[in-house]
């Protein structure tokens, strides 16, 4: 039992940091209709700025460099490709991220090469137990700031002003563009809001238990792409659900690893991706997702 | 999309163009053959090569073969009929390991692992079969999803893939995985020198010549397969799928169906890519066909030009041969060093520089890409006036005809 509650904690904490990315996907989808794959690249650019600073500038301001580059990041992506294939395909904007993607993890993992880089989080590797469950202290912040952000966001997406243009726009673009609505800023912002979320994440997904800064850490990031998928591509709820679930599997995947022996070693990565192709089969625009309605 | 163009030009074309928009007649086979012509003539430069060039450009040769094959399959998905898959790898990696364990033999120092010691040609007609049959059982999920859907399931592939090649070990040979066995037809080896000894014009006939012909055979048929299929109805009712699945089904289309069957075609040539990738890089591991190599054929055919079986040679050759080449020529490239320098970037890495600038440059200003280009540059030549001005010219983008602007204005201008 107590094995289980620890895993589910993790588990917990491990989604959060999923439902992060999964989020800030969900928002670029809704506000510009890209499925973008650059979250990782932008995760890692945030965790590898707060890595290469803390030293110079203290933790604090570091993690606010850190969060400021990655913002830049994205919105300059935004504002230099894809507010210029306004309209094209939708698989021609996923190739762009992919390419874009390409470009900055190329250049990360240059730099970073073969270290592991630390983001000196002052809290380290110390642990908090209740009872018999323990969980590092990095993970239960997670928690913590996870849900402070995603609970802002979504005070935000529903009262701000921001929030209702983005709505609209996402409920129909040409309608909202004539109401006055700029698409262009509230493309913006969704991506701007994107990179806030993918530094945090990064901050915490290179934390205590993981070792450090590593260009693998990307990888992250693509399991959280079925976290998305698994919610519903424009459900910001879904989002958090399936950032969740999927954290909570890949906890209990690891966990029990020793009962799952005959799935062999490092079944983990795997899981995230069969539960998502699992839903997908029986849903296939996820769980909270529009369903595509096509009219003739 | 130019393929399309010279046959479906109507009879109603102005005389003024002579042999080449000729009318549906007796003349057809003759332009017929003048279309073929630049197909034949780079065949027949490529079927001398080996006895002019040195073992390097060869093993280049055969890698861009094998990439040839699998950008063509993928171009059929993605640029034909519109569906965004990251899943290549993982059908490549099936091809690959069919073929080993088929044709290979029982072995292995800290792993073992079994092999059924079968001729080659039957690990390779294997391969794709396996491949194929790999892509028959995921289209229960593909077909039911929907262009980007599909694009993010297929990703769990890559990952699957990966996991059961590292399991799997008694086929896969698992973490450290296996030699390749040669490639051998009716006897006749393709592998390291051994079996009959083969001169022509007095350069001998070793592996990378041998493999060279090997390859240079299958992406033809390869490409000759594509280019009729696209011609061919169930090619007219892909492209159809791709531009609209409402009008599609309209007419009388099985959207599901085809979207199934072309996903079969593509993994089937990813199946044969496969084990020729495998015969190239001579040893099978997890490592080699991770997301990786997925995201590198994606550049393949969208730098070649999405939906053209020329676009996605071009964008193969590019995609394999350069990073290659930049490691070659290391010492005489500036910023290129070699691995463990530092003050530079390593070859592998500039490659990479290089394809993200291109994909995103591609996207959006030559969304033709290289094909679109060659295209545009055919159309400037003056030796050709004919070609520009035909009414049966049609294209997926408005295309300015003839002037020197063309190539800036098109795409910029829509932001």
């Amino acid at each position: 039992m107590t094995q289980f509650l620890s895993l589910l904690l993790n588990g917990l904490s491990l989604g959060a940091i999923y439902a992060l990315i999964a989020l800030g996907f969900v928002i670029i989808y809704k506000a510009s209709e890209v499925v973008t794959f650059m979250q990782g690249s932008l995760l890692l650019l945030g965790a590898y700025v707060i890595a290469a600073t803390n030293e110079d500038l203290g933790f604090a301001l570091a993690v606010v460099l850190g969060l400021l580059v990655t913002v830049i990041g994205a919105v300059l992506m935004e504002r230099l490709v894809i507010s210029r294939l306004r309209g094209a395909p939708v698989i021609s904007l996923a190739i762009v991220t992919i390419g874009a993607d390409l470009i900055l993890l190329t250049e990360l993992t240059r730099r970073i090469g073969s270290d592991i880089l630390s983001v000196g989080q002052p809290w380290g590797g110390d642990t908090v137990s209740f009872g018999d469950v323990g969980i590092a202290t990095n993970r239960l912040l997670a928690i913590v700031v996870a849900g402070v952000l995603i609970g802002a966001f979504f005070v935000a997406f529903k009262y701000s002003s921001w929030g209702i243009a983005m709505r609209a726009a996402a409920e129909d673009g040409e309608a909202a563009a004539l109401m006055g609505i700029r698409l262009g800023r509230v493309s913006m912002g969704a991506w701007g809001v994107a990179g806030v979320l993918a530094a945090t994440a990064g901050l915490f997904a290179t934390g205590s238990p993981t070792p450090g800064v590593t260009p693998s850490v990307a990888l992250v990031a693509l399991a959280a792409i079925p976290a998305a998928i698994l919610g519903g591509l424009d459900s910001t709820g879904g989002a958090l659900v399936g950032g969740l679930v999927i954290g909570i599997a890949v906890s209990m995947a690891s966990g029990y690893q020793d009962n799952l022996e005959f799935l062999g070693r490092g079944f983990g990565p795997v899981v995230p991706y069969l539960v998502m192709l699992l839903v997908l089969l029986f849903r296939p625009s996820g769980l909270f997702g529009t369903r595509d309605v096509t009219r003739v | 999309m130019s393929d399309l163009t010279t046959t479906t030009a109507p009879s109603a074309a102005p005389p003024a163009g002579g042999a080449r928009v000729a009318p549906p007649g007796p003349s057809r086979g003759r332009s017929t053959l003048l279309r073929l012509l630049p197909a034949v003539a780079l065949i027949a430069v490529l079927a001398v090569f080996p006895i002019f060039v040195g073992g390097f450009w060869l093993t280049i040769g055969f890698s861009v073969f094998a990439a040839v094959i699998g950008a063509v399959g993928l171009n059929l998905l993605v640029g034909t009929t519109g569906q965004l898959s990251l899943a290549h790898a993982f059908f490549l990696a099936v091809g690959a390991v069919t073929y080993v364990y088929v044709s290979g033999s029982p072995g292995g120092v800290s792993t073992e692992y079994g092999g059924l010691e079968l001729p080659p040609l039957v690990g390779l007609i294997a391969g794709v079969l396996a491949a194929g049959l790999a892509g028959l059982l995921v289209s229960p999920i593909t077909a039911r999803l929907h262009g980007i859907y599909l694009g993010i399931a297929t990703l769990g592939l890559v990952f699957i893939g990966v996991y059961l090649l590292n399991t799997v070990s008694y086929v896969t040979g698992g973490f450290n995985g296996r030699l390749v066995p040669d490639f051998e037809l009716f006897g006749f080896n393709f592998g390291a020198n051994e079996g009959p000894y083969l001169e022509v014009a007095g350069v001998p006939f070793g592996r990378n010549e041998r493999l060279w012909y090997l390859g240079l055979v299958l992406c033809v048929l390869a490409c000759w397969f594509a280019v009729n299929l696209l011609r061919s109805r169930p090619g007219r009712a892909l492209q159809m799928v791709r531009d609209s699945e409402t009008a599609g089904s309209v007419l009388g289309i099985n959207v599901q169906e085809y979207k199934a069957k072309v996903f079969l075609v593509s993994s089937m040539y990813a199946g044969l890519a496969g084990v020729l990738y495998a015969l190239s890089i001579g040893s099978i591991a997890p490592e080699s066909f991770r997301l990786p190599l997925s995201v590198f054929y994606l550049a393949m055919v969208v730098l070649g030009g999405l939906g053209s079986v020329w676009g996605a040679v071009l964008g193969a050759t590019f995609v394999t041969a350069l990073p290659l080449v930049f490691q070659e020529y290391a010492a005489a490239l500036p910023f290129i060093v070699e691995p463990g320098q530092s003050g530079g970037i390593i070859a592998p890495q500039a490659a990479s520089f290089l394809f993200g600038i291109a994909i995103i440059l591609v996207v959006i200003f030559e969304p033709g890409g290289l094909a679109g280009l060659a295209r545009k540059l055919r159309r400037l030549t003056p030796s050709r006036p004919s070609r520009g001005s035909g009414p049966g010219r049609r294209s997926a983008r408005a295309e300015i005809p003839t002037s020197a602007s063309a190539d800036s204005s098109t795409g910029g201008t829509l932001s």
